[in-house]
C-alpha cells in the first residue's frame, strides 16, 4: 500500500487544533516527561481524529509533528500503523466489523452481507452520500455477544441480518437505537438471564432487572455495571 | 567486562557489547541484515538468531546484550533451522529477479541464501509487489525487493540528520518511503545505496551499467573536499566505473559524500585530451605537445621571470606542486600560489593551518564554535562526525555566520565579526559554554581566510585561545577548515608567495588586469575571476575545459585524480595517496611529467625523470610526506597579527555544495542532483 493509497487524496489547506483541544494537549503533554513529549503522539492523533470528523489529515500530522518536535514521517508512521487512526474520510456513521473467528462462528458473514445488501459497500468503502463506511476489522474484544458492529465509538451486539437492517435503517434516519446488546441482553448474562447467584441477585433476577434506558448514550461496558453483573 | 562462551570458545568483550559482537569477537559470522555496527540496533531481520544456553527459543544475538557466563552455540541444528526458517519468510515476498538486479554479485540476500536458504519455494500464494518510490537522482528504488531492514531509516535519521525515510504501514504492507515523497535532502544521502542489504536501494546513475566481478578495484583518495575520504574506484577498462566508500576510522569512517560519489561522470565529458595554442586569429586549436611547449617558451624568454607567477588549483598533487616549485625556482621567479580562492593564511607554523583536534579528536570534544564555514556543504562527511558527537553527548554547537541548518541544533551567534570579541572579553553568553568546556574545538572556515582583515580575525582567534585554554595538554582545539585537497600540501611544500617580493594569488590576478603579469601559468585553478586575464598569456594545464580552459592561451591536458599516484593532505595533514585506476584520455599526461618536460625544453631540466623520483626528492624535502596515513605533530603558535577588524558580516565562503570544481560542474549527475535540490527547498520555503 503506497503513501498515495494510504492517505486521503484530497487534503484540507489547514488544519488548526479547537482552543479546547489546544487547553487539552497541553494537559497531555504534561504527562510526559520533559523531552519525552513524542509520548503524546498518539492522543494527539486520537484529538485530531475526533475533531475533524473521525478522520486525520496530513496537515494535522504536520501540526503535531511540529507540536511534539517530531519528523513528519514518524508522526506518519504511527498514524499508519495503527487501524484505529483513519487517513482517509469516513462516513458519518463508520461501521466496524468484527470478523473474528468467535463473530465469524455466530454469524458476521450475515451481516457483511447485510450491509452489503442495505448500502452497497463492502470493507474499506464509502457511500457516496458520506453517511456510512465500512472497515472489516479483527476481534473488538466483546466475542460473548457476538457478533458484533461498532458504530463510531459504540457497539452493536447480538447482531443478526434482520437487526442489523434495523440498525442501518435507525442510523439513515439519524435515530441511533440504545447501544448494547440488541436481544436486550443484560451485559453479558445468559440470554435467558442469570443462571447462577441467584440467592444474591434474588428470585427474580431471571430477567434483566433494568431495562438500558433508550435515551442513554453508556456503553455496553457501562450497561453490564448498571445491571449490577 | 563479561567473559562468555561461544561454541565452547571463551571470549572477553567490552562491557554493553552485543552477543553478535562476542561471536564475532571468537571467530564466528553471524549472518544479519538489520543490524550495522554504526547505525542503532532495531532487531527486525532475525537472521542473526544463536543458541543460548538456558534460553527457551534461540535468541537474536544483535539485541541480546553479552553477559557473564553466557554459553552461546551459534552452530547447532536448532540454530540452523531457525536461521533457515527467517530466510525462507524473508524470501517469501522477495522477487527472483537477481539476474536483473544490479545488487547481483554484492548482495547480502544472495550471499547468505547460499548458506540458509531452500533450493526451491514451498510458496504458493501471489507475491506482493509495491510502487517504487522518488527518492532524487541518485537512488534508484525497486522497492518490491525490500526487506524493511531499516537501515536506510535509521542511517538518514541518525547519521545524516534528515529524518526523511520511515516505514509507513503495518504487517505485510509496511513500506518504506520518504515524507510525501520527496527527494532525501542529505549531502550523505547515496551511502544508503551501501547500507541497503538487498538490491531496493541502488546507485541510479550507475543502473545496468556493470557487475561486480568485472570491475577492477583501487584503493584512492576522493579529492572533491579536503577531507580526502578513502574511497575505491572501481573502473572497467579505462573507465571509471563508479566510486564506494572505503573504511577509514581516522578520517571518514564507511561514509562518503555524494559528490564524491556521484560526480565521476563528470570525468567523461569535456576533457581536454590534446595540447592546444590560441592563434592569431583568437581561436584556440588543437596542436602537438613540443608546439605548445615552444608557445609557452617563446613568451617566458619574452617575459621576465618576475612577471611569471603560478596559480595552483584546489586538486593539484603534491607531487606537480613540488615540481613546479622546483621549477619556478630554476626559473628564478617568486610568484607562486596555491590559494587561488585569496584566503589568506598564516603560514609561519603548521599548527596555524590545520584541522589540529582531528576527525577522530571531535569524539572528544565537548564545544564547538564555528566561523565562517558551513561544514555541512564543505565537508559533509566531518560534519556527520559532529552530529555523531551531538547525539553522544549534547555537543553544544553555536556559529557565527548566516543562519544554517547543520543536521544537529546549533545556535546561531550572528554574522557580526565583533560577536567574536564579544566572546574574548566574556560579555557574550557563549563564552561561559566556552569556558566551561574542558575539550572545546573552534572551527575557521574559509569565509574567515578570504576577507581582507583576515590575519586581524586570526589574531583574535589566538587572542581566544589563550583566554579559553583552547590548547592545553593533550588537546588542540584550534581547527582550520579548508576546502580544497590540495591546500595542505601547497602550504606544507610553500607553494605560497616566497619571501616579501613573491605576489599572491589576489594580487597576480589584479596585476594581470592591470596589464602588470606578463604570463600565469594555472594549475588546474578554475574558480578565479578570469575575466582580467585579458592582458596577460595564460597557461592552463589541466583536465577539463573549464574557466581556466576558456582563458588559456596555451592548454596543456593533464590527469584528473582517478587518473594519477599523487600525494594529497587533507585539513587534519594527513598524507593520502590517490592510485591511478584510469589513462588519462588522448594526449593527455600525468601534470608532474608535463612540467619535467618543459623544464627540458626551457633548457632547465628538473633533477627527477620518474614520478618515483619526483616523490622521492619531494620526501627528502619534506620527510613526512612519506608517512602514509599518517599526521605530523604539529605545535601551536600564535597566528595572525593584531589589526582592525571591519563590519562585514562573516558568510561561509561555499554556498553549493554539488558543483565546485570542473568535474562536479562537468557532471550531468551534479547537475541533477542540485536541480532536485532547489525544487525541494522551494517546496520547503513554499510551504
Amino acid at each position: 500500500m503506497s503513501i498515495h493509497d494510504l492517505v486521503a487524496e484530497e487534503q484540507p489547506e489547514n488544519f488548526e487544533f479547537t482552543a479546547e483541544n489546544e487547553a487539552e494537549i497541553i494537559k497531555i503533554i504534561a504527562k510526559y516527561p520533559e523531552g519525552r513529549q513524542a509520548s503524546a503522539v498518539m492522543p494527539l492523533l486520537d484529538l485530531a481524529q475526533r475533531q475533524h470528523d473521525n478522520w486525520i489529515p496530513m496537515k494535522a500530522i504536520e501540526v503535531i509533528a511540529e507540536k511534539l518536535g517530531m519528523a513528519k514521517i514518524r508522526v506518519l508512521e504511527v498514524a499508519s500503523f495503527y487501524t484505529m487512526f483513519n487517513l482517509k474520510p469516513v462516513g458519518k456513521y463508520f461501521l466496524q466489523l468484527c470478523g473474528t473467528t468467535p463473530c465469524m462462528l455466530r454469524g458476521s458473514d450475515d451481516l457483511s452481507r447485510c450491509i452489503k445488501d442495505k448500502l452497497g459497500i463492502t470493507s474499506g468503502q464509502i457511500t457516496p452520500d458520506g453517511k456510512f463506511s465500512l472497515l472489516e476489522v479483527e476481534c473488538l474484544g466483546a466475542c460473548v455477544n457476538a457478533p458484533i458492529i461498532q458504530v463510531n465509538d459504540d457497539f452493536y451486539e447480538d447482531l443478526d441480518y434482520d437487526s442489523t437492517e434495523a440498525l442501518i435503517d435507525a442510523l439513515s434516519n439519524d435515530m441511533p437505537p440504545p447501544v448494547g446488546s440488541v436481544i436486550k441482553r443484560s451485559g453479558s448474562q445468559a440470554e435467558t438471564g442469570a443462571t447462577s447467584l441467584s440467592d444474591i441477585l434474588g428470585s427474580k433476577s431471571a430477567k434483566p432487572s433494568k431495562k438500558p434506558d433508550a435515551k442513554s448514550k453508556k456503553t455496553a461496558a457501562s450497561s453490564a455495571k448498571i445491571s449490577g453483573v | 567486562m563479561p567473559k562468555l562462551t561461544v561454541n565452547s570458545i571463551e571470549v572477553e568483550v567490552e562491557q554493553g557489547a552485543s552477543v553478535l559482537q562476542a561471536c564475532e569477537e571468537a571467530g564466528f559470522e553471524i549472518p544479519r541484515f538489520c543490524y550495522h555496527e554504526r547505525l542503532s540496533i532495531a532487531g527486525n531481520c532475525r537472521m542473526c538468531l544463536v543458541d543460548m544456553e538456558r534460553a527457551p527459543k534461540p535468541v537474536a544475538s544483535c539485541a541480546m546484550p553479552a553477559a557473564d557466563g553466557m554459553v552461546i552455540s551459534t552452530q547447532s541444528d536448532r540454530v540452523k533451522k531457525a536461521r533457515e526458517g527467517v530466510m525462507e519468510f524473508l524470501l517469501l515476498n522477495h522477487p527472483l529477479d537477481c539476474p536483473i538486479c544490479d545488487q547481483g554479485g554484492e548482495c547480502d540476500l544472495q550471499d547468505q541464501a547460499m548458506g540458509y536458504g531452500h533450493d526451491g519455494s514451498r510458496y504458493k500464494e501471489s507475491k506482493r509487489a509495491v510502487e517504487e518510490k522518488q527518492m532524487g537522482p541518485l537512488i534508484k528504488t525497486i522497492m518490491t525487493r525490500c526487506i524493511h531492514c531499516t537501515r536506510c531509516v535509521r542511517f538518514a535519521t541518525e547519521v545524516a540528520g534528515v529524518p526523511e525515510l520511515g516505514a509507513i504501514g503495518r504487517g505485510e504492507q509496511v513500506e518504506i518511503t520518504t515524507y510525501l515523497e520527496k527527494t532525501i535532502a542529505s549531502e550523505l544521502s547515496a551511502n544508503v545505496i551501501d547500507l541497503c542489504p538487498v538490491g531496493a536501494l541502488t546507485s541510479k546513475p550507475y543502473a545496468f551499467i556493470s557487475r561486480p566481478w568485472e570491475l577492477n578495484k583501487t584503493e584512492s583518495i576522493d579529492v572533491m573536499d579536503a577531507q580526502g575520504s578513502n574511497i575505491r574506484i572501481d573502473s572497467r577498462g579505462n573507465q571509471v566505473m563508479r566510486v564506494m566508500p572505503r573504511l577509514n576510522e581516522d578520517v571518514n569512517e564507511e561514509w562518503i559524500s555524494d559528490k564524491a560519489r556521484f560526480a565521476i561522470d563528470g570525468l567523461k565529458n569535456q576533457r581536454l585530451d590534446t595540447p592546444y595554442v590560441r592563434k592569431e586569429n583568437g581561436k584556440l586549436e588543437a596542436a602537438s605537445w613540443d608546439q605548445a611547449f615552444a608557445a609557452i617558451a617563446k613568451n617566458l624568454k619574452r617575459v621576465k621571470p618576475a612577471n611569471f607567477g603560478v596559480i595552483a588549483g584546489d586538486q593539484i598533487d603534491a607531487e606537480t606542486m613540488f615540481a613546479m616549485k622546483s621549477l619556478m625556482e630554476k626559473i628564478g621567479s617568486p610568484h607562486m600560489d596555491c590559494r587561488q580562492d585569496g584566503a589568506n593564511i598564516d603560514v609561519s607554523a603548521r599548527g596555524g593551518y590545520l584541522f589540529n583536534t582531528t576527525i577522530a579528536g571531535i569524539d572528544q570534544a565537548d564545544a564547538v564554535l564555528i566561523v565562517g564555514s558551513n561544514p555541512r556543504i564543505e565537508a559533509p562527511v566531518m560534519n556527520a562526525r559532529i552530529r555523531k558527537r551531538y547525539l553522544s553527548n549534547g555537543l553544544p554547537v553555536a556559529y557565527i555566520g548566516e543562519k544554517m541548518d547543520l543536521t544537529y541544533p546549533a545556535d546561531c551567534l550572528g554574522s557580526d565579526a565583533q560577536i567574536i570579541k564579544d566572546i574574548i572579553n566574556q560579555t557574550h553568553p557563549f563564552s561561559e559554554v566556552l569556558k566551561s568546556a574542558k575539550n572545546p574545538m573552534v572551527i575557521v572556515g574559509n569565509g574567515v581566510l578570504t576577507r581582507d582583515d583576515s590575519q586581524a580575525l586570526l589574531f583574535q582567534f589566538s587572542e581566544m585561545i589563550k583566554t579559553f585554554e583552547i590548547v592545553h595538554k593533550g588537546w588542540n582545539g584550534f581547527n582550520l577548515l579548508h576546502k580544497a585537497a590540495s591546500r595542505v600540501a601547497g602550504l606544507d611544500i610553500g607553494f605560497v608567495p616566497n619571501n616579501k617580493t613573491g605576489k599572491s594569488a589576489k594580487k597576480m590576478l589584479a596585476d594581470a588586469g592591470d596589464g602588470n603579469m606578463g604570463m600565469i601559468w594555472l594549475l588546474g585553478a578554475d574558480e578565479i575571476d578570469t575575466s582580467k586575464l585579458d592582458n596577460c598569456f595564460i597557461v592552463y594545464q589541466g583536465h577539463h575545459g573549464d574557466a581556466g580552459a576558456h582563458a588559456a592561451d596555451v592548454i596543456l591536458p593533464g590527469a584528473a585524480y582517478t587518473e594519477k599516484n599523487g600525494l594529497y593532505l587533507n585539513f587534519e595533514g594527513r598524507v593520502q595517496e590517490t592510485k591511478r585506476a584510469a589513462f588519462p584520455p588522448g594526449e593527455a599526461k600525468d601534470d608532474w611529467s608535463i612540467i619535467r618536460a618543459f623544464s627540458a625544453v626551457i633548457g632547465q631540466p628538473l633533477a627527477f625523470d620518474t614520478h618515483d623520483a619526483c616523490r622521492q626528492n619531494l620526501i627528502t624535502n619534506f620527510p613526512h610526506f612519506a608517512e602514509i596515513g599518517q599526521i605530523l605533530p604539529s605545535r601551536w603558535k600564535r597566528v595572525g597579527k593584531s589589526g582592525k577588524i571591519s563590519t562585514d558580516p562573516i558568510v561561509p565562503s561555499l554556498q553549493e555544495f554539488y558543483m565546485t570544481c570542473s568535474i562536479s560542474r562537468a557532471s550531468k549527475t551534479m547537475a541533477e542532483s542540485r536541480t532536485s535540490r532547489e525544487n525541494y527547498s522551494n517546496q520547503i520555503a513554499a510551504e
